[in-house]
């Protein structure tokens, strides 16, 4: 089974035991440590730490097309952006009669607008079950007919990133707007339970915390089942040499799409999971600018290995935590600074230093055994 | 009224659904059937009139000048590039005109391109994995599994090509004439019934030459094989029979001997040598 072939793979475990590790201390760290104890973390650090964990999933979405498919795409906000706000919506119709206007159906901001029933592509959205199908739905759509037009064409490289940044550009433009039904430039928030849980109290924080790391373990697996099997192998094969792979019998086209629609259902859950634990979802997830900041944590990370993009996406945030609150206004500057560093010094991200100390330490052990047979 | 026979005939079985699965028909000789094929690019005729008949099994070396179309009909016959007019029969059976790239290389017809490009960042033996004749739809190539018998048939690939040393090393790696034999590889792998092969020994040393002249000769016989060279010595160390292309038709056709004594070749061709 391609899905059970990463689980018997050293990474994968290495992976999947750090990340289980973090959770669980993070779990204790919260639950049993006193709140007066330094090692006490907050309810509001876990949020964060789920927060990171989500960019870590999109990363890992990312990665999976550009690292591996070679499609640089510029507009992988717009999918996780759907997916939060298919979320979003959800989260909207469980306030029911406690918003501040108190209509049993109507979410606040339609209220606000005078609109006297729900436009039809809110219903449905009270129930979880079909909300949450959703969140894949939206974006695995959006970006089927999106990747459709565009690998059937053979759109690729360059004008392919135009074109993705280019579809959230329009997306967001369209969010912005009152009359489309989501919220406008305010987006929805005021979010008060999930699935019965209050989102204010620590549990559900914490519970949210640990669903997210959940599905970046599950994400991860899925992606890298992919990447090990003939499938991933063939993608690699596009990557490199399209027009071989062609001649070889291969349909680019599909394998493009469907990697393409995974990578975008991926992002969706993500953003499903980032909008109940930061509470607001609006149309500034579709910027372009946000697109380009996901890219530039996978190349921080080390583009196709994965694991790297999770470090990408972790660590500049955690950066960008940090440095927003101590200069706000330097942080572009040094994400900006930081990104021509690795570059230049670390063309394979932090993956790459990694590899390259494991190999070093490999070589002493075994002193150029295989380069001897060549 | 023979339309209409056929409408209502219950067991008539159409010829589009039988044209892609069935197999090659070589029964009456010929595997790759050229007639009257014209190309023009923007006025320049590449290909003038060709006509040209490979029979099945045949070990077939193309020559001719630069600019003779030699590559122009590799793209025609491979389905890249669709002439303006004539017919390109594969066996008696399949219509190449009406067929797509992919469905071409499915139905058995492998092409290796001048430059070598195999896929670097894959591994040897991962590289006539892929070449593999199997199910290429996305589904069941992700869940492909490495069966025994796969594994069996691209080892004895492996050794045909004289890799097996290499088998796990990546491909970027390789010499350029390990290169190229291992994109000979890929294309076995693919069980082809017809190989076309473009420029095999441009850039090898002598030693590697002769290896390649070794591998095209052995595999003459069980495949049809078109090989398209400039290297003069290398066409008469394989070659049975010699085709010369000049401005899009053929000029001479026979054997290496025949050929180079051929006063019009001479003057177009081999004149330039001398």
């Amino acid at each position: 089974m391609w899905l059970t072939r990463p689980l018997q793979e050293r990474s994968t475990q290495i992976f999947l035991g750090v990340l289980f590790a973090a959770v669980v201390l993070v779990t204790f760290l919260h639950l049993f440590m006193p709140q007066d104890s330094a090692l006490h973390v907050s309810a509001f650090t876990v949020t964060l730490l789920g927060k990171y964990l989500c960019y870590a999933l999109l990363a890992v979405a990312v990665d999976l097309v550009w690292g591996y498919l070679g499609i640089l795409s510029l507009g992988h906000g717009a999918f996780f952006a759907l997916g939060g706000y298919a979320m979003g919506m959800y989260l909207m119709r469980q306030i029911g009669d406690r918003g501040v206007y108190g209509d049993p159906i109507l979410p606040d901001f339609m209220v606000f607008l005078n609109w006297q029933e729900l436009p039809w592509f809110w219903h449905g959205f009270d129930m979880a079950w079909f909300a949450f199908i959703m969140v894949l739905l939206a974006p695995g759509l959006l970006a089927l007919v999106f990747g459709f037009l565009a690998f059937r064409s053979r759109v690729t490289g360059v004008y392919l990133s135009i074109i993705t940044q280019a579809l959230t550009f329009a997306l967001m433009l369209a969010f912005f707007r009152n009359e489309m039904g989501f919220g406008g430039n305010n987006g929805l928030t005021d979010f008060k339970d999930i699935l019965g849980f209050n989102l204010r109290t620590d549990a559900t924080r914490l519970g949210l915390f640990i669903a997210t790391g959940i599905a970046l373990a599950i994400g991860y697996v899925i992606c890298r089942g992919i990447v090990t099997s003939k499938l991933g192998r063939v993608s690699v094969a596009c990557r490199d040499a399209e027009a071989r792979t062609r001649f070889l019998g291969y349909r680019v086209e599909r394998v493009q799409l469907f990697v393409f629609v995974v990578s975008a259902m991926l992002a969706g859950v993500a953003g499903a999971l980032y909008v109940p634990q930061v509470g607001i979802i609006n149309p500034s997830e579709f910027s372009p600018l946000f697109s380009i900041e996901i890219v530039v944590w996978v190349a921080l990370g080390g583009r196709a290995t994965l694991y790297g993009a999770v470090i990408g996406a972790i660590l500049v945030n955690y950066a960008k935590t940090v440095f927003t609150g101590i200069m706000p206004d330097a942080w572009l500057f040094a994400l900006g600074g930081l990104f021509v560093l690795v570059t230049v010094f670390l063309p394979k991200g932090i993956a790459g230093l990694l590899q390259k100390r494991r190999k070093a330490s490999q070589d002493d052990d075994t002193p150029t055994a295989q380069e001897a047979t060549v | 009224m023979s339309l209409f026979q056929e409408l209502t005939d219950r067991e008539h079985v159409f010829e589009f659904l039988t044209q892609v699965q069935s197999p090659v028909d070589v029964r009456h000789g010929p595997i790759l059937y050229l007639e009257d094929v014209n190309v023009s690019f923007d006025g320049f005729k590449a290909i003038n009139n060709l006509n040209l008949t490979i029979d099945d099994g045949e070990l077939r070396c193309i020559i001719g000048p630069n600019g003779a179309g030699k590559t122009t009909m590799m793209d025609i016959i491979t389905g890249k590039t669709r002439p303006d007019t004539g017919s390109v029969w594969f066996g008696s059976r399949h219509n190449l005109l009406t067929m797509n790239e992919p469905d071409i290389a499915s139905l058995g017809i492998g092409r290796k391109f001048q430059k070598p490009t195999v896929f670097e960042a894959l591994t040897v033996f991962e590289n006539l994995e892929l070449a593999m004749a199997t199910d290429k739809r996305v589904f069941p190539t992700l869940t492909a599994i490495m069966k025994a018998e796969y594994r069996d048939r691209i080892d004895e690939v492996l050794e045909m090509i004289g890799l097996e040393s290499l088998r796990d090393r990546l491909a970027g790696i390789l010499s350029h004439g390990q290169k190229q034999w291992l994109e000979i590889g890929m294309l076995l792998m693919q069980k082809p019934r017809l190989l076309l092969v473009d420029e095999p020994v441009a850039g090898m040393t002598e030693q590697e030459m002769e290896r390649t002249a070794e591998l095209l000769t052995s595999l003459a016989g069980k495949q049809s094989v078109v090989v398209v060279e400039h290297d003069m010595g290398f066409v008469r160390s394989i070659a049975r029979k010699v085709t010369v292309l000049h401005q899009g038709s053929v000029l001479a056709e026979g054997s290496m001997d025949q050929v180079s004594n051929d006063p019009e070749v001479i003057k177009v061709y081999l004149g330039e040598e001398a």
